[in-house]
């Protein structure tokens, strides 16, 4: 018989109706074994005693449904963002409030170099919080102008770069003619590169590589800590190629002992042709592990709205922008629908525009009349700008969504003033909506675009607060006991892991998020600040201080 | 603008899924006739090529014999024109072939960024069946529409599959949403290679004048003398102008600021810069002929 460990806690909130709050969990052979009293546990026969616990609150291991591994990647460059963070070793860099101390951050960097000409990255950077004063080539040149300096901005659709960064891409020179990069006064661009197209060449020079997307070893780890510290014990990592090389590794790396994390990593649908994309998901199902999760597949369908490169219904752009971009065809997009529902696979899509919704909708209804399948948790991402007549056709088409609650917190301003306009701005995210029509929801950080923090989400959708303090969108507000299960069976519900994790029950997985304080009690404006201990993940215990 | 600097000409083929991108490059690479092409596809899906014309094949890096190579750049088209910048000798041409939803002109825009390379025109394909639903479409249309409206030159291909009033009708709305863009059509996207090829040259215009046209049904080659310096903008408008039927132009003219300008016309684009040292005066043109010729004066 193996050991069986019961823990005790001051709380624990098992999300299972049956007994939603116990004081003991009992632990065998990475799984829970059983929950309620000690006098009931006892039954089980011998075990040891484990107190460290109780002066903590244990949830089940929290889920975070969209997020990606290159978190842990760009924290090898320097954080300039106006919020503080924390980083995979526990450092927690205060946030860089003005133009000035994003410069001194860096010029610490840049002084901490030894080879004068070595790139200098950053990222993070975000402007809208600097009353939208741009960061100038000639500011960044004070950090250096031996080296390449280039700072990524947090939306991740922006970077601003120094003269050495210019000149080394051959474009420090007049007569540009792109819109994607301004230009100063003196005729030369000002070193601020919008969107992926102009960012990317440059972006070589300044040290954002080519292996800046793919979390490599060291930035998987890195990306697991940061679960233990948010109290993540489930991760997905939504958009990777995943070549042999990549499985192999992170096949590797996440069955270390020491490895405290489930790593769910979707086939990203670009670059193969959509019969190669069905035919590599089916071969990743089979080399999935108990922390390595694969065989599901991402599709993104357009871009993103404060990039104006998502795809919006009439009338479109508030500012009048130009409709957005399609990042696939709608015959890829059906003949992949169509072929997972055909053979069983599990597919997420990526919609931040409402038109781009209408469209997975709309060949979700076409592949379901010729592949019905019942239970098929095909789940919208994002999805941000869906209205009720959208969520009403979710829920007829079995489809689950995932809500992108913290952006409505980082950018809600900028939506209401500038993207969408107030009204549209005002329901973004429509947690309530979701669930008012029976739609199965998660709620996400998409990190690194926003921290990795799902008490941190749970807060946003709860209050629904934006950077300016204001509540934006009163009618969308959820519970915090809905917040709650968004964080952990809701998003295990879009995985299909809601039978081995999210909960604190009878025969699932022992992942627990150990924490300080009660989420449940605590003022829901607290929220994300109720402190992480760590995790129990597969009955191993990782605490965060310890890591 | 150059500075001297080599810069490998780069020629976008857009439009949308089924319009004959591939079937245009597979074309390319069966007539290439000596040329040493890159041909950067976003996926190998479609590319059809005899087994015995590939020398070596990686995952995303085809060689074939004669020097061409074919590379998919997956999600990553910089790092696929980083990496064949590198290559040596530099292809003559690079022909870009966008997805099937990309917008061919922000693509232009962003590759004539790149140091390494220039753009020498954007070709778009259209199916003569397909393409008036499709800009219909209300999730494609404006799509669609954005891609005519950014072509230098349109390719009204699978002419042969739509009767004669629709061509005619078709023709004419090409037309119009591409703001009188010129157009060639073609059945199975067999286009001249020439019209596309003629990029390709030493520099010094000379080759031009012995350029024999591989269907000299398709299309009329001229070599013009250019003695007198003019202004070249102009000079190349009025070329455009007085030849409803000009597709491509190439070659060394005078300029009446001084000096010799390299001068480049594809479809509606006007490419003007300094010349090489050592170019001599003298201009290709090619113009279509009247049955493949699709622009009303």
């Amino acid at each position: 018989m193996a050991d069986i460990t019961i823990y005790s806690a001051r709380k624990i909130i098992t999300m299972n109706p049956a007994r939603p709050f116990v004081t003991h969990v009992a632990v065998r052979e990475g799984r829970i074994l059983g929950v309620g009293s000690l006098e009931e546990l006892q039954g089980w026969g011998a075990y040891e005693l484990d107190e460290r616990f109780n002066d903590k609150v244990i949830m089940p291991g929290l889920v975070e449904g969209h997020s990606h591994a290159m978190e842990g990647t760009l924290w090898r460059y320097t954080y300039v963002g106006f919020f503080d963070r924390m980083d995979p070793d526990g450092k927690k860099w205060s946030g860089a409030k003005d133009i000035e101390a994003v410069i001194q951050r860096l010029s610490e960097a840049n002084d901490a170099l030894d080879d004068p000409e070595a790139p200098l990255p950053g990222w993070s950077l975000d402007p809208i919080y600097f009353n939208n004063e741009r960061v100038s080539r000639e500011q960044l040149d004070r950090v250096s102008t031996t080296r390449p300096v280039g700072i990524l901005h947090a939306s991740g659709h922006i970077m601003n770069v120094n003269s050495k960064a210019l000149e080394m891409a051959g474009l420090l020179k007049p007569g540009l003619n792109n819109p994607g990069i301004p230009l100063g006064a003196d005729g030369l661009p000002t070193g601020e590169l919008k969107g992926p197209d102009v960012m990317t060449p440059v972006g070589l020079h300044v040290g954002f590589d080519r292996d800046m997307l793919a979390a490599d070893e060291r930035g998987l780890i890195d990306f697991a800590k940061l679960c233990v510290r948010s109290g993540v014990t489930t991760a997905t990592d939504l958009a990777a190629r995943l070549p042999d090389e990549a499985v192999s590794m992170m096949t590797k790396v996440t069955a270390r002992d020491n490895f405290p994390a489930r790593i769910v990593s979707l086939r990203f649908h670009h670059g193969v042709t959509p019969e190669e994309l069905i035919d590599h998901a089916k071969l990743l199902k089979t080399k999935s592990s108990d922390r390595l999760r694969l065989g599901m597949i991402k599709i993104v369908v357009d871009g993103s709205i404060q990039g104006f490169s998502a795809r919006l219904r009439w009338p479109g752009y508030y500012n009048g922008a130009t409709n957005g971009l399609w990042y696939i065809a709608p015959e890829h997009l059906r003949f992949i629908l169509n072929a997972a529902l055909r053979d069983g696979l599990h597919v997420h899509t990526h919609t931040n525009g409402d038109e781009a919704t209408e469209l997975v909708l709309d060949c979700m209804e076409e592949g379901l009349l010729a592949h019905p399948s019942p239970d098929h948790r095909f789940t919208l991402q994002h999805c941000q700008l869906a209205d009720r007549a959208q969520f009403r056709r979710m829920a007829k088409l079995g489809m689950c969504v995932n809500l992108f609650a913290n952006h409505h917190f980082y950018w809600g301003d900028e939506h209401y003033n500038l993207t969408v306009g107030p009204e549209r701005a005002t329901r973004m995210n429509a947690c309530a909506s979701a669930l008012e029509h029976g739609v199965p929801m998660a709620i996400h950080s998409d990190a690194p675009i926003t921290p990795l923090g799902p008490l941190f989400t749970a807060w946003a959708a709860v209050n629904r607060l934006t950077v300016s303090g204001r509540t934006q969108g009163e009618a969308e507000k959820i519970s915090v006991a809905d917040a709650l299960y968004a964080i952990t069976l809701g998003a295990a519900y879009t995985l299909k892991l809601d039978g081995e994790v999210g909960s604190i029950e009878t025969g699932k997985c022992a992942d627990f998020a150990i924490l300080e304080d009660d989420p449940e009690s605590v003022d829901p404006g607290d929220l994300k600040d109720v402190g992480v201990w760590g995790t129990v993940q597969g009955g191993r215990i990782f605490q965060a201080s310890a890591l | 603008m150059t500075d001297g600097l080599i810069q490998t000409p780069v020629t976008i083929l857009g439009g949308y899924l089924g319009a004959g991108k591939t079937t245009l490059v597979n074309h390319l690479l069966r007539n290439a006739d000596g040329k040493r092409l890159a041909i950067l596809v976003n996926d190998f899906g479609d590319i059809a090529i005899d087994a015995d014309l590939i020398e070596a094949q990686s995952d995303d890096i085809i060689s074939l014999s004669g020097g061409c190579v074919c590379c998919s750049y997956g999600n990553d088209l910089f790092m696929a024109m980083s990496d064949l910048a590198k290559m040596e000798p530099a292809p003559d041409l690079v022909v870009l072939e966008a997805s099937g939803v990309a917008l061919p002109g922000a693509i232009a825009s962003s590759v004539s960024l790149l140091p390494d390379y220039c753009v020498e025109g954007i070709v778009v394909l259209a199916d003569s069946e397909t393409v008036r639903t499709r800009a219909s479409d209300k999730y494609i249309g404006d799509t669609i529409l954005r891609q005519l409206s950014d072509a230098d030159i349109l390719v009204m291909n699978k002419a042969d599959l739509v009767d004669q009033d629709a061509r005619a009708s078709t023709l004419k709305w090409l037309r119009e949403v591409s703001d009188g863009c010129r157009v060639i059509e073609t059945q199975h996207a067999q286009v001249d290679p020439q019209i596309l090829l003629l990029a390709i040259g030493d520099g010094t215009g000379a080759n031009y004048s012995d350029a024999q046209p591989a269907h000299a049904s398709q299309h009329a080659t001229k070599f013009l003398e250019v003695s007198e310096p003019v202004e070249v903008q102009e000079f190349a408008e009025a070329l455009l102008n007085g030849d409803p039927n000009l597709v491509r132009a190439k070659g060394f003219v005078p300029s009446h600021e001084g000096g010799l300008m390299t001068l480049q016309i594809t479809g509606e684009r006007i490419d003007i810069s300094a010349a090489p040292a050592g170019a001599k005066p003298g201009l290709v043109t090619i113009s279509l002929r009247n049955t493949q010729t699709a622009r009303s004066a």
